[in-house]
């Protein structure tokens, strides 16, 4: 193998997989962005991306890609549910009540799926998953380029809807002013649901996209979660273009410590990254940091 | 018409506002003032519907609006500038002003209320696709009016306009401010610069500690002898 071939072949793997957290991290800075809050739950609604797929391609033994419609209107549903339940409760108390409570909710959504769906890996079938690009040497399994089209089908989505609709310039107006925005005739309660249940819904369609590659199980989405942390931490908080750049920078940086120091190294890449960035840039690579005036 | 009776209103076990009662009339322009800390902007938020009032009654057109939400508040044409302009920095001047019109009593009329605010500010049309934070704060403070000119208002607050902005620049505000008073606008003022103040508005109230502690038009007050002593420095 030459050293090309490795280089080439990492930036490959980095990408595809920097896709995948780009999409997480996505979902938790809309979050972010418009309540202020972290979403510690954002790996479990993942997860139950992943379940609601294996579930729905067990009943109809369709295509996870097919299932992405009724997979996203339900995960949309118990966003929604969840953050009537859990979140909204909440609403006006300091950060740290929020901490908590989805991390409790967390435990919870780990715990019913592992009374219901056992401990046990489960596999989602579909004809793609072991089916590989190859092109001069360099490979790319299927399943991995299609999570990346997709990432960025939702991105541009999400960047036009914010950019270019009355209800994703109120969503910005929320997350920048909540006074102002009330003042201005927004509902910001409903602002906080909808990005609430979209931003998990983000984590959702990640589970989808991930079921043909990975196996389910109720704690799949735990390193997906950490990762989503130092993606918007080191993105700038509420800024998505920076956490699709710092979710592709993560992935890359995670391939090639892999394939040149050490696999079992890789892991922990991105959040050594993260040391070093926040001690250059402590508002992140993107961040702007206080805004002055 | 809007009626302030008898209002209480504080932050937690701080009481700042004390049985405040005012009124301002249909087309009426009246200033509040008082020194740092008197309570004004606390009685502005009243009545934006952002801080709660303990007792009292806020009446708008006849009815007790205490208990509206502040969102409901932009429906019955009650619109808010808050003190430092409140524009939404990180969003364009137009997206800015779409918001303006973001309420149902307005949506569709929004677009010609815009061209309208551009006749008013010119400026503001040259400088329709630039983020709104990175203009001058006379340019924003033109924005915050034009913003809320988009939204038809019955009442216009606006709380201290002319904070931080250059002497030129504060008389050009207050011309605008009184030309959205000759076009029937109800304004209620809020203003530490009282000749500035004085100078549009037909009557004013001085706020002292969270009480309204004289009342008059404006020859009155420019006249009163602590009013000069006290905020005109005579």
């Amino acid at each position: 193998m030459n050293v090309l071939w490795m280089i080439g072949q990492s930036i490959l793997n980095g990408l595809t997989m920097g896709g995948i957290y780009a999409l997480v991290g996505v979902g938790l800075t809309i979050i972010f962005g418009v309540m202020k809050v972290v979403n510690f739950a954002q790996g479990e609604y993942l997860v139950i991306g992943m379940y609601i797929t294996l579930v729905l391609n067990q009943l109809t033994g369709l295509s996870p890609y097919l299932l992405l419609p009724p997979t996203i209107l339900i995960a949309y549903l118990f966003g929604r549910i969840s953050y009537g339940v859990v979140v909204k409760p909440l609403l006006g108390q300091p950060g740290q009540y929020f901490v908590v409570a989805t991390m409790g909710l967390s435990f919870v959504i780990i715990s019913v799926l592992q009374l219901v769906f056992t401990t046990n890996f489960w596999a989602v079938e579909t004809s793609l998953k072991s089916v590989s690009i190859t092109w001069k040497g360099f490979s790319l399994g299927l399943p991995r380029i299609i999570a990346c089209g997709f990432m960025i089908f939702f991105v541009v989505l999400v960047d036009f809807f914010l950019k270019r609709t009355d209800f994703g310039r109120a969503m910005r107006a929320t997350s920048e002013n909540t006074e102002v925005a009330q003042s201005l005739g927004i509902n910001t309660n409903k602002m906080y649901g909808f990005s609430f249940a979209v931003g998990t819904t983000f984590a959702a369609i990640t589970g989808l996209l991930l079921s043909p590659i990975y196996f389910v199980y109720p704690t799949a989405g735990t390193p997906f979660k950490t990762i989503a942390m130092v993606i918007i931490v080191m993105g700038g908080p509420g800024n998505i273009g920076g956490a699709v750049a710092s979710g592709l920078i993560a992935g890359l940086v995670e391939a090639f410590t892999a394939t040149f120091v050490s696999n079992d190294l890789a892991p922990a890449a991105a959040y050594l990254l993260l040391i070093i960035v926040l001690a250059f840039k402590p508002a992140g690579l993107f961040g702007k940091g206080a805004r002055v005036a | 018409m809007l009626e302030i009776k008898n209002i209480n209103a504080g932050y937690g076990d701080l009481q700042v506002l004390f049985d405040v009662s005012m009124e301002v009339k249909d087309g009426e322009c009246v200033a509040l003032v008082g020194s740092n800390g008197a309570g004004k902007t606390s009685l502005l938020n009243v009545v934006g519907g952002h801080l709660k009032a303990s007792a009292g009654q806020v009446i708008w057109n006849g009815e007790d609006i205490l208990k509206t939400s502040p969102t409901k508040r932009a429906d019955l044409a009650i619109s808010h500038i808050p003190q430092g302009r409140g524009i939404l920095g990180t969003l364009s001047v137009m997206d800015n002003l779409l918001l303006g019109g973001y309420c149902r009593r307005v949506k569709k009329k929004r677009m010609e209320n815009i061209e309208k605010a551009f006749d008013m500010f010119p400026k503001l049309k040259e400088r329709q696709k630039q983020v709104a934070g990175s203009m001058s704060g006379g340019e924003q403070q033109m924005l915050a009016i034009a913003r809320a000119l988009v939204m038809e208002p019955d009442l216009l607050m606006l709380d201290e306009p002319s904070l931080g902005l250059a002497p030129v620049v504060v008389d050009e505000m207050f011309d605008y401010i009184a030309a959205v008073r000759d076009s029937g606008v109800s304004i209620l003022l809020i203003e530490q610069n009282l000749p500035a103040a004085l100078s549009i508005a037909q009557r004013g109230y001085v706020m002292e500690n969270g009480r309204i502690v004289l009342e008059g038009n404006n020859h009155e007050l420019a006249e009163n002898e602590d009013v000069k002593r006290a905020y005109l420095g005579i």
